[in-house]
């Protein structure tokens, strides 16, 4: 069974309170997390892409207006106090800003021992004390330089392993991280990558992560899925995606990654909109069809459906539908 | 490419005063752009990349002050001008792309009215009819359609305001554009539109760019040489594929082994520890904590910024000594 399961997973936004029009920010979103072997699944998009709104129908923290989050195969909005404790543990968080996710008046000690007392895994303080201490050595922090500080006396580097730390505790199943490393400068990215890398190697921890920076997610990921205006366009293993991308969307935002090497620089030109609205409307066909190089009448009129075209390999273009011909 | 200097700066020194004691953002930079050239500068958050941008520019605001150094544009110390010749060369001779600049527009005024103020401010009255002659030609040049000039700022997406600015900068033909982190929150589609305009402007008019950005990835995409700060300092400076192929300071190559590409798969390294506090930077070499070839002269001698070889000067002891064994 799989440990999380998405399905048709749907969340509109009411435009503004005098009107009846919605936002679409996640369209009929479908996939799933198996509970093994654990695997980093990166859930890539730019900015209004709606990763970030997905990552947070996951977590529960808004309700979908259609489809499902199933939790080994429950609702997670139909699960009692004791179900939804177990999947709160199960399923942790890591945010962005490293800086606004801690209690600013709470010493490191705190932020980290009291999940550990709330969900019972440490019955004394010491004890407690002792596991936040291991985990604190695992994310490459020495305790006895970090416990007793306050959030503020913190590089951003640091808080972040806090956090990795302190969702590590609680001995999670996955974490879902919303760019855990974008605030954080490159030279110190990469041991927060490498984190995560070890959680799942020598912890069996599963990543979700959400991020619009896709070197990242080729460097950690075992799975990619690439969302555009609320829908999958594709999905597979990370290696086959970012090496061969088949849907045009996916090519061109891949075309466009900057190559950190001078001698592989851009040959082609790419041509962008000559005029780009701030205002989102919505379109029955499919949400690339303005941009794509390769558009068909019958793109305009309907959504491509996301098809197997290979084993693990997902894509949402017409392109690749036989019955399309 | 020629050996002239469009703009050359010498041991620039720009502080910032605090409760706390002064912040030496900028201490000693020293380095010049060619004509028709992409300077990037890159470094991390803190390293004094903006400020170092702003104190050429004379915007350093209190409590940021200069403590020292020239900056010679065209024969001339810029820090010595009067305000108002200053204010002649701007957009003139030199615009600024400042960071986050896409917000900076006039909310309230048409695109065209704000590009015609600039226009009329260096050139005095023009007829309506020639400057929207102008925008209409910018326009067309970079991409953009000339409907853009009659709409406010608010109608359009954040990447296309971005490219408006762009556009806006090389409205007088300037010699030299200084852009500061012009394509960080915006998707990569609309970065690479963005540094291909800014190839283009160059390209045209012959435009010197200094290009300012923490990503890598994006210097090693489009400038020509770049130099690598570090704590307020230049680490080194050289011919783009010079500095990525062969990289001489351990910053600079630990900067450059911790960027993930998609072309290569290969383990990370992270660097450890963190930059110090420029209030207090440690004495010597400021990087000599965090470095893995520390021996104890770094400790104690700043290493100079020095040259091996053409083009290529870094402030590294260990190529201090080589020059001395040489």
């Amino acid at each position: 069974m799989n440990l999380i399961e998405v399905k048709d997973l749907t969340k509109k936004f009411p435009l503004g309170r005098w009107t009846k029009r919605t936002l679409t920010a996640v369209d009929r979103v479908s996939f799933s997390i198996p509970e093994k072997p654990p695997k980093i699944i990166t859930l890539a998009g730019e900015s209004g892409s709606g990763k970030t709104t997905t990552a947070r129908l996951i977590l529960g923290f808004i309700k979908p207006t259609s489809g499902r989050v199933l939790w080994r195969g429950r609702d997670i909005w139909k699960l009692d106090k004791k179900g939804w404790k177990q999947y709160r543990k199960e399923v942790q968080a890591v945010f962005q800003d490293p800086y606004s996710a801690f209690n600013p008046l709470f010493k490191v000690d705190r932020v980290l021992t009291i999940p550990l007392k709330k969900f019972g895994l440490a019955s004394t303080d010491e004890e407690a004390y002792e596991m936040a201490c291991k985990a604190l050595e695992i994310v490459g922090l020495r305790p006895e330089e970090v416990l007793g500080k306050y959030p503020h006396q913190l590089s951003g580097g640091e808080r972040q392993r806090i956090m990795l730390a302190r969702a590590f505790l609680l001995k999670p199943k996955l974490i879902i991280a919303d760019e855990p490393v974008s605030m954080i400068d490159a030279s110190l990215r990469a041991s927060i990558l490498n984190i995560m890398f070890d959680f799942k190697d020598k912890w069996g921890v599963s990543f979700l992560y959400i991020t619009h920076d896709l070197s990242t997610a080729y460097y950690i990921s075992d799975e990619i899925i690439i969302m555009y205006r609320g829908s999958i366009m594709e999905m597979g293993p990370v290696d086959d995606v970012i090496e061969d991308p088949m849907h045009p969307y996916v090519r061109l935002l891949i075309e466009s990654i900057p190559i950190p090497d001078p001698s592989k620089r851009w040959m082609e030109r790419i041509i962008l909109p000559k005029v780009e609205l701030s205002r989102v409307v919505e379109i029955k066909g499919c949400k690339f069809y303005d941009r794509c190089p390769k558009r068909m009448p019958m793109c305009a009129e309907r959504m491509p459906k996301l098809i197997e075209v290979e084993r693990g390999r997902r894509v949402a273009c017409f392109l690749y539908h036989k019955e399309a011909f | 490419m020629s050996m002239e200097k469009l703009v050359e700066v010498r041991n620039l020194k720009a502080y910032y005063k605090t409760r706390s004691g002064e912040v030496k953002a900028v201490d000693g930079v020293s380095f010049y752009i060619r004509p028709k050239e992409i300077f990037g500068i890159a470094g991390e958050s803190g390293c004094g990349k903006s400020t170092l941008a702003l104190a050429m520019l004379r915007l350093l605001k209190p409590p940021g002050y200069i403590a020292g150094g020239q900056v010679i544009f065209q024969g001339k110390d810029l820090l010595k001008l009067k305000a108002e010749e200053l204010r002649s060369l701007r957009w003139k001779y030199i615009s600024y792309i400042p960071q986050s600049s896409m917000n900076a527009l006039n909310p309230v005024k048409r695109i065209r009215d704000q590009i015609a103020d600039v226009i009329k401010t260096h050139e005095g009255e023009i007829p309506d009819e020639e400057i929207d002659k102008r925008i209409e030609e910018l326009f067309t040049s970079t991409g953009l359609s000339p409907a853009v000039a009659k709409m406010y700022p608010h109608e359009l997406s954040g990447g296309m305001r971005q490219r408006v600015i762009i556009a806006m900068s090389a409205i007088l033909n300037p010699r030299l554009i200084v852009a500061d982190e012009p394509t960080t929150a915006l998707d990569v589609v609309v970065q690479r539109g963005i540094l291909q305009l800014l190839l283009d402007i160059r390209n045209k008019i012959g435009s010197s760019i200094m290009l300012i950005t923490h990503d890598m990835a994006v210097q090693a995409e489009v400038v020509d040489r770049l130099a690598v700060m570090y704590a307020g300092k230049i680490v080194e400076i050289g011919d783009v594929d010079h500095v990525f192929k062969e990289p001489l300071h351990p910053y600079t190559s630990a900067l450059i082994g911790a960027i993930p590409s998609i072309r290569e798969k290969r383990r990370l390294k992270g660097l450890k520890g963190l930059p110090p506090d420029l209030r207090r930077p440690p004495p010597g070499c400021r990087f000599h904590p965090r470095c893995p070839h520390a021996k104890e002269i770094c400790k104690k001698v700043e290493p100079p910024l020095v040259e091996v070889g053409r083009g290529r000067v870094v402030a590294c002891h260990l190529y201090v000594e080589e020059e001395v064994r040489a």
